[in-house]
């Protein structure tokens, strides 16, 4: 037990000094030393908490996308029959529990009509993503799969993901994370912003734009539907009947500026469609010179111009009684592209960088505290050998802080708090193996004998409590969230880390001190 | 040099004679807490309870106006909330719950949090957002059914690893520990009513973890001794046992408890309850290791032949294979 050759010697050394050398930038961070930037700089990521920062956890529902696709369906449906030669008469249109169904004029087309669904009804996948039912010989129904719910779903979660990022890289904020989880959600996590409400305006915002044309008053209400006033349009409280189906949406845009109008002096945002999107506006606007039509930004009207022209160019501005900050953030998010589904924020943490900075310095000042009580009682209770254990408690704080570094690993502020734990760990393998050796010097046993026995016995029960411990912090890190990730990660490191210094670096120091002296007594 | 001795050698306290009433008195803290946690509830925040907590600092004041937050944030029609002091006399949190039937509402309580820090704002320029929380009733659910996940899977797998490394007997003394711990410290929290969120279900798994640490030293000696005297009655040898390793207990104890003691004064004020519950949890976990994981070995009629001193881990191996284990 207290052989050490010198390549072991060596190379517990150079494993110890590897991982505690890991742990020197961001002792130098934290004393606000510049570390030279020559050599490799591993930081110990600092979580939101202590960084200060933004914690945003986004949801999608899934009745949203459901809805989505009905409509989409719906206008699919609509021109393949339009279209049909000879055209196909349907009537009495439903959308009603989240299934398309309609009739049939003439019973006698039901083969032509299923011909032509069929094909849209399989997605670009191999998943069937509707069902058909055709009920009295006349009425088809189209029901939404599961599966095809699921597709869509997935789908627009990955390019939502895709637009967050887009959205708050235009903030120009650094590292931010943006991770989707499980079916329906986005985690973003932005440390050090000073302003977090921007940032949920931003991402609050689905960014829908659509041009719907206003409906006829004079005509029938049939397939129209009501769209109030965006709040501070300077219409607020008012409402703007529109034509259901036959707007364009904005969702072909290539770019989108704030801007002023030169004739009126107020804050436009101009936009320019890609080519697709263009023809679709010039069409538009084209056919209906001289009505009004409505700017619709997720479900509330921005402005209702009159066309006055068409406008075959590809560019468009969009009126509304914006602020000059307003109309930038409008075209961000048009810049960045509509999210496919809208998303609720269901977690908002947010940690204002003083405090966070307040809570390292008060975190640090508590363990530099605790640390020096702690080694005081050490020596006091076992001399040489509390100095030792001393020593192995500096080491094993260094080796966490530098696998924490090196690993990538979050420090969070209940992770100080496991930190003051696995320093209590530490002292505990101690304590087991000083008692231990205590004891076996009083049955009477050679000072060699009661070191190694003391070494050897007490390990079996430190092995024994640490796993169990590991364990305990492997079901926290499974099933826990955020900062309290970060106190079980601290303690997982921890606890190997200091099972590593606490026994086999102080058997180590023993055993070269037992050589070296051949001490017929210990005092411990 | 003279060495501090904390603990004078061979102590010999019998601890294992009032086994019954103090196993008594484990059982009636066991159920008292519960009934407690029944009766009082548990001060959930915003993590399990969901709505939103905002924390603000007014800088140019002495004192947050706490009466005056309260009737404003009252006056709102969210419920009373509750307004604390928070770190500093001018820091104050202010902690809102979600009003019945917005569980399910995902948008709900970033709405209520808008409001209320956008009415404190317009009343008290000087006020300055240092950071806030808030969860939808969904996730705090979630959260909820993840803390009892955690809680149950740590306190299973970790009795099945003491029951594969010693014996039955130790998994089901080390569980009901571990279930004594968890209860008491519920119990406290539900009569003292400080706030219990996520952090706290960091602390429990902590105190389990120390406590178990306890079990497992103990557990250990009694293991050995078992094996050394074998005639022994399985009392004394508790007691022995627990004499043996007390002054183990005691340093451990001390070392950590002087560890927490500077957080608990000194340490961020957010991190106040959790260091708390862990250093009440190191005094309840000592005292379960001796009183809960102890008796119940002798009721459960652990003998000296459970752990033959002749016999090997491989003899054993071999004698599972002829399958006689």
């Amino acid at each position: 037990m207290l052989e050490f050759p010198l390549w072991k010697k060596l190379w517990l050394w150079g494993l110890t000094l590897a991982a505690a050398v890991l742990a020197l930038p961001s002792l130098f961070n934290v004393s606000g030393l510049d570390w030279p930037s020559a050599l490799p700089n591993p930081q110990v990521n600092l979580g939101l908490d202590l960084a200060g920062g933004s914690h945003l956890l986004l949801e999608a529902r899934a009745d949203d996308v459901r809805a989505q696709r009905l409509t989409n369906m719906e206008e699919t449906v609509r021109q393949l029959m339009r279209n049909a030669k000879p055209r196909i008469r349907i009537g009495d249109v439903s959308t009603a529990d989240g299934k398309l169904s309609f009739m049939l004029e003439n019973a006698g087309d039901i083969d032509r009509a299923r011909g032509l669904i069929e094909p849209v009804m399989q997605g670009q996948t191999t998943v069937r993503e509707w069902s058909l039912q055709v009920v009295d010989g006349q009425r088809m129904v189209l029901s939404q799969t599961d599966a095809g719910v699921n597709q869509a779903l997935d789908d627009a979660m990955d390019s939502a993901t895709e637009v967050v990022r887009r959205r708050i890289d235009e903030l120009g904020t650094r590292e931010p994370t943006i991770i989707r989880q499980g079916s329906t959600r986005i985690v973003v996590q932005v440390p050090g912003l000073q302003d977090p409400d921007a940032l949920r305006e931003l991402l609050g915002k689905t960014a829908q734009l659509e041009f719907k044309l206003v409906a006829d008053p004079a005509g029938s209400q049939v397939g129209t539907e009501i769209f109030p006033y965006a709040p501070g349009s300077g219409l607020d409280g008012q409402f703007v009947t529109v034509n259901r189906l036959g707007g364009i949406r904005g969702d072909n845009l290539t770019g989108a500026q704030a801007g002023v109008d030169p004739e009126s002096n107020r804050n436009i945002v101009n936009i320019t469609f890609d080519s697709q999107g263009g023809a679709k506006f010039a069409k538009l606007t084209t056919e209906n010179v001289g009505k009004p039509f409505a700017i619709i930004l997720d479900k509330q009207v921005l402005s209702a111009p009159n066309i006055n022209e068409p406008i075959i160019g590809g560019s468009a501005q969009i009126s509304g009684n914006f602020t000059p900050e307003s109309a930038n953030s409008l075209a961000i998010s048009l810049r960045s592209g509509a999210l496919p589904v809208p998303l609720t924020v269901v977690e908002e943490r947010t940690v204002g960088p003083d405090l966070g900075a307040d809570s390292i310095r008060k975190g640090l000042l508590a363990m530099a505290i605790g640390s020096i009580a702690v080694i005081a009682l050490m020596i006091a209770t076992y001399g040489r050998f509390g100095v030792y254990a001393t020593i192995a408690l500096v080491l094993n704080v260094l080796m966490l802080l530098g696998l924490m570094a090196a690993g990538g690993f979050t420090l969070t502020l209940p992770g100080i708090a496991g930190f003051v734990i696995t320093i209590g760990a530490a002292v505990d393998a101690n304590v087991l193996i000083n008692e231990r050796i205590r004891e076996e010097r009083a049955r009477g046993r050679r000072v060699v004998a009661a070191v190694e026995t003391g070494y050897k016995e007490a390990s079996r029960a430190i092995w024994d409590a640490n796993l169990t411990n590991v364990i305990s912090g492997v079901a926290l890190f499974a099933f826990g969230s955020g900062p309290v990730k970060g106190f079980a990660v601290v303690l997982v490191i921890g606890i190997i880390t200091s099972v590593f210094t606490g026994v086999t670096l102080t058997r180590m120091f023993v055993a070269g001190w037992l050589r070296k002296a051949r001490p017929n007594d210990i005092t411990i | 040099m003279k060495l501090l001795k904390l603990v004078p050698d061979n102590t010999n306290i019998k601890f294992l004679k009032l086994r019954v009433p103090f196993f008594v008195l484990s059982l009636v803290l066991i159920f008292g807490s519960w009934a407690a946690v029944l009766v009082n509830g548990l001060n959930f925040g915003v993590d399990f309870a969901g709505g939103q907590e905002v924390r603000m600092t007014f800088k140019e004041r002495e004192t947050a106006p706490i009466p005056s937050l309260r009737e404003l944030v009252g006056g709102l029609g969210y419920g009373e909330p509750v307004v604390q002091e928070f770190g500093a006399p001018n820091q104050v949190s202010i902690r809102v719950s979600l009003p019945e039937g917005t569980e399910n509402t995902p948008g709900a309580a970033t709405a209520i949090g808008d409001k209320v820090i956008a009415a404190i704002a317009k009343e008290y320029p000087d006020a300055r957002k240092d950071g806030n929380d808030t969860v939808s009733g969904k996730v705090a659910g979630e959260f909820r059914n993840q803390a009892i996940l955690a809680l149950l899977a740590a306190m299973a797998a970790v009795s099945v690893y003491i029951w594969i490394r010693f014996e039955w007997q130790f998994g089901v003394g080390a569980m009901f520990a571990l279930v004594h711990d968890v209860s008491v410290t519920l119990g406290l929290f539900a009569l003292t009513q400080l706030e219990f969120s996520l952090q706290i279900v960091a602390a429990i798994l902590a105190i389990i973890g120390y406590s178990l640490n306890d079990t497992i030293v103990v557990y250990d000696r009694i293991r050995e001794n078992l094996k050394k005297y074998r005639k022994m009655p399985l009392s004394e040898l508790l007691d022995l046992s627990v004499n043996e390793t007390l002054a183990r207990t005691v340093m451990t104890s001390l070392t950590l408890f002087i560890a927490l003691v500077p957080l608990l004064i000194f340490g961020p004020p957010s991190l106040f309850g959790m260091v708390a519950a862990i250093t009440v949890g190191l005094f309840i976990g000592t005292y379960s290791s001796i009183y809960m994981a102890g008796p119940l070995l002798i009721w459960m009629g652990v003998t000296s032949t459970s752990f033959v001193p002749t016999e090997t881990a491989t003899d054993r191996q071999d004698k599972l294979a002829r399958g006689e284990g």
